[in-house]
């Protein structure tokens, strides 16, 4: 696997969903490593790319990642009150409470955009979370066809 | 033109194992930004850190990508590194192939595909960074202690040694913690209050050092070097200035039901009390839900015979704000409640005590004067079983973890048992003895073999009371593999250790981590066991986890060296990880103000028209501002757009 696919012929359902994983780097890039510390296995299709809060991801990232074809993307921060920056985890879920809106609007399934807590604490939560939410994308249908007709795919 | 170095490592056998990294490099090298990519053994070595430094020489490198572990493990390592060779620190970028692609990836050649991806991804993120230059700020040199036990009294004491000034907020009217309740202490059996209170006296002296009791921490502002803490005083209805301490209110007041702390319950106290004879600061605290006066407004006894007119009823506690450069966290533990328990009574069976009640009913300062009497008839104990794990490694009811201590003290309650009552048995049931630490083993030896403890290994079933006033004690020898029945007088339960009611909230406030038991978390397990992931922030003693006193002891000094080598400093480097505002597409609409929890951005004038401005010391890096901005007139260092969309777009 070389990243997610931009062509246009791709089957119905792929073999694994590709997911980007946003992870604030206080609590849940750290509870990423200790999945890997504590030897988790999960899909090997997630990329962890970490901002310093979940409060700095913008919804135009999760857009973009859509138009630029992966399959689920999947936002983390603190627990509520554990946010090493106060509040910016509730920025964040309330920003991408209305960016699930949006996707809907523009023809995404919005259960394709995943937010949850994961703690420094909690690699086996990490890993499971990856574990079940590329189970549940397996489940929906391609992003690709509603993007194409939306106009949205690069 | 980005000239890229890409350096991936085996991490012995660690990625190696799982990832081709010959082959990634070797396919990473052929990227047009990519000017020079190998492997090596372990990169974070020396000769592997002076290979990244010879290829920067000798390729004319501008930008480096380290594939290896976790960059919060070692990207400070190659920071350094580059910056030792003339390359801007922040142009560098590191893929977590170990945490994060290795060690969590079944088959080899998924794992090779991942990695060789996560590797690309910072290649081409590393061409977006600029370089950046870390930021000169003030250092406030006061550290605030939390925590009055002997971890936080050793730093409290270190950092003042050092000259500079302490404020020991503790949450009790006094200093001391646990070790002031402990009658003797492993493996010396010297006397736990003659070590401390020479200590909890120098600390209220120390000219250094200002001491907060009846006191918490309520919020905490800032970053490191320039805190705001704000320390609430509970009302306590006695003026600490004007108090002498003759203790003549806590003679006088009528209430005398008031379960006492000190004693773990097992005495009952006045509703003013200073909390033990030792106590740093002996000034009493009026318990206000018991007080005759605050709740029914009648009494008054205490005011009337105070000869240095310091009770004051109308005391609602106090607010202040104190600033700070450093804050070391020594709150402590807790003994666990052996509720759950209920077949060995759940806490309702009067001879049924815990380890810390043990520690009183042996003290001298305790409520039988140190003479050992159970407490439902005050009878000598003939027979006493130790029962050790009462919550530790029992994951279904109480707590996974080992609780460290309880395998020494119950060694030592079984001799001071003995000493108590020669003619007495004493019987220790436990799963495994743990006993590393210097004279440890010694120590437990000497109980078995010199002062006739009988250890049984098993874990107890069941505590029956009698009718005789016994109680039987079902366990078993598993070693000869047989049920045992003992008859004792008195059983005493090793109650787990746990985090201190309110950690969790505490560390919300402080802004740290804790683990799934509601321990602080250190900044790494083996490399920074005293710092926190918040800067500034340090840790001492059980609430970080379980430990004994000398343990606590060396991680106050340990905390109190962390924040000296900080406080020696004149200025602080802060991370250039700062927002700033594009004031020529910035609309003025100042929505990211809103958001921010620094109160960092302010309203500014830009060709005539009002813009946001943020304050580059303020302002913590989180980001909100620039994912909140309409018009993207915010950058965030570090996590521009740019950057974060070249490492999630391939």
């Amino acid at each position: 696997m070389t990243g997610p696919s931009r062509d246009g012929e791709t089957p119905k359902m792929k073999e694994e969903p590709k997911i980007l994983g946003l992870l604030c780097r206080w609590c849940s890039y750290a509870g990423a490593d200790l999945a890997g510390t504590s030897r988790f296995i999960y899909p090997p299709n997630v990329r962890i790319v970490q901002v310093p809060c979940s409060g700095r991801v913008d919804p135009v990232m999760i857009f973009k990642a859509f138009t630029e074809g992966y399959d689920g993307v999947l936002v983390s921060g603190c627990h509520p009150g554990d946010c090493h920056y106060g509040t910016g985890n509730c920025h964040a879920r309330r920003k991408l409470a209305v960016a699930r809106r949006l996707l809907e609007t523009v023809g995404v399934d919005p259960d394709r955009m995943h937010f949850t807590w994961v703690s420094a604490a909690e690699g086996r939560k990490f890993a499971e979370v990856c574990a079940k939410f590329t189970e549940r994308l397996k489940t929906l249908a391609g992003t690709e066809k509603t993007l194409a007709r939306t106009g949205l795919a690069s | 033109m980005a000239r890229v170095g890409v350096f991936v490592c085996h991490c012995g056998v660690n990625i190696a194992a799982k990832v081709d990294v010959a082959k990634v490099a070797e396919e990473v090298g052929k990227l047009p930004e990519v000017a020079f990519a190998r492997d090596y053994k372990f990169m974070c070595s020396s000769p592997g850190q002076n290979l990244v430094k010879e290829a920067i020489k000798e390729h004319g490198l501008n930008r480096v990508v380290v594939a290896a572990c976790s960059p919060k493990m070692h990207l400070p390592t190659f920071q350094k590194a580059i910056a030792a060779e003339g390359l801007n620190p922040y142009l560098i970028s590191m893929a977590n192939i170990r945490e994060q692609c290795s060690w969590v990836t079944e088959d080899p050649e998924e794992a090779t595909a991942k990695a060789l991806d996560l590797v690309t991804r910072q290649v081409k993120r590393v061409a977006h960074q600029d370089p950046l230059e870390d930021i000169d700020v003030e250092l406030n040199k006061t550290a605030i202690v939390v925590g009055g036990g002997i971890a936080g009294i050793q730093a409290a004491l270190d950092i003042a040694d050092g000259d500079r000034k302490v404020v020991l907020v503790e949450k009790s009217p006094s200093l001391g913690g646990k070790m002031a309740q402990l009658d003797e202490t492993f493996p010396t059996l010297d006397c736990s209050q003659c070590i401390l209170t020479p200590k909890m006296v120098e600390a209220a002296k120390h000219p250094n050092i200002e001491i907060r009791v009846n006191s918490e921490v309520a919020t905490l502002d800032g970053y490191v070097g320039n805190f705001d803490v704000t320390i609430r005083r509970r009302a306590t209805c006695v003026d600490e200035e004007r108090c002498i301490g003759c203790g003549l209110c806590q003679e006088k007041c009528p209430v005398k039901n008031v379960p006492d702390e000190f004693n773990a319950g097992l005495a009952n106290r006045p509703a003013i009390a200073i909390p033990f004879p030792q106590a740093v600061p002996a000034v009493p605290v009026i318990d206000r839900e018991r007080c005759l006066k605050l709740t029914k407004d009648k009494c008054g006894a205490c005011a009337k015979v105070c000869p240095a007119d310091a009770i004051d009823y109308s005391d609602e506690g106090s607010e202040e704000t104190v600033k700070a450069g450093a804050i070391v966290v020594a709150t402590g533990y807790r003994e666990m409640d052996p509720a759950v328990y209920t077949e060995y009574g759940g806490g309702t069976l009067p001879d049924v005590i815990t380890g810390l009640q043990f520690e009183r009913l042996v003290s001298s300062t305790g409520p039988t004067g140190g003479h050992l009497k159970r407490p439902s008839d005050g009878k000598e104990p003939k027979t006493v079983v130790f029962t050790q794990c009462v919550g530790s490694r029992d994951p279904s009811r109480g707590h996974e973890y080992c609780s460290g201590i309880c395998c020494m003290y119950t060694a030592k309650h079984a001799m001071l048992y003995r000493h108590h009552v020669p003619d007495g048995k004493a019987y220790v049931s436990y799963i495994d003895i743990r006993s590393p630490g210097k004279s440890y083993e010694q120590f437990v030896r000497r109980a078995i073999e010199e002062e006739d403890v009988r250890y049984l290994r098993g874990r107890v079933g069941r505590i029956m009371r009698l009718k005789s006033g016994k109680y039987r004690v079902f366990t078993e020898d598993s070693l000869v593999g047989r049920p045992v029945a003992i008859d004792a007088d008195m059983v005493v339960l090793a109650s787990a250790v746990e985090p201190q009611a309110g950690a969790v909230e505490l560390a919300q406030t402080l802004g740290i981590a804790y683990d799934a038991d509601g321990f602080y978390s250190e900044a790494h397990p083996k490399l920074k066991p005293v710092e926190t992931a918040t800067a500034g922030v340090f840790l001492a003693g059980a609430c970080q986890g379980p430990k004994d006193i000398p343990a606590s002891v060396q991680q106050g000094s340990a905390a109190a060296s962390k924040v000296l080598s900080l406080f020696a400093r004149d200025t602080l480097k802060k991370s250039p990880q700062v927002a700033k505002v594009d004031p020529t597409a910035c609309t003025g609409c100042l929505t990211c103000s809103y958001v921010c929890h620094y109160s960092a951005i302010e309203q500014s004038e830009f060709a005539g028209r009002q813009v946001a401005e943020v304050v580059a010391g303020k302002c913590q890096g989180c980001g909100a501002c620039a994912a909140t901005c309409k018009n993207k007139a915010i950058a965030l260092a570090q996590f521009s757009d740019d950057e974060v969309f070249e490492e999630m777009l391939r």
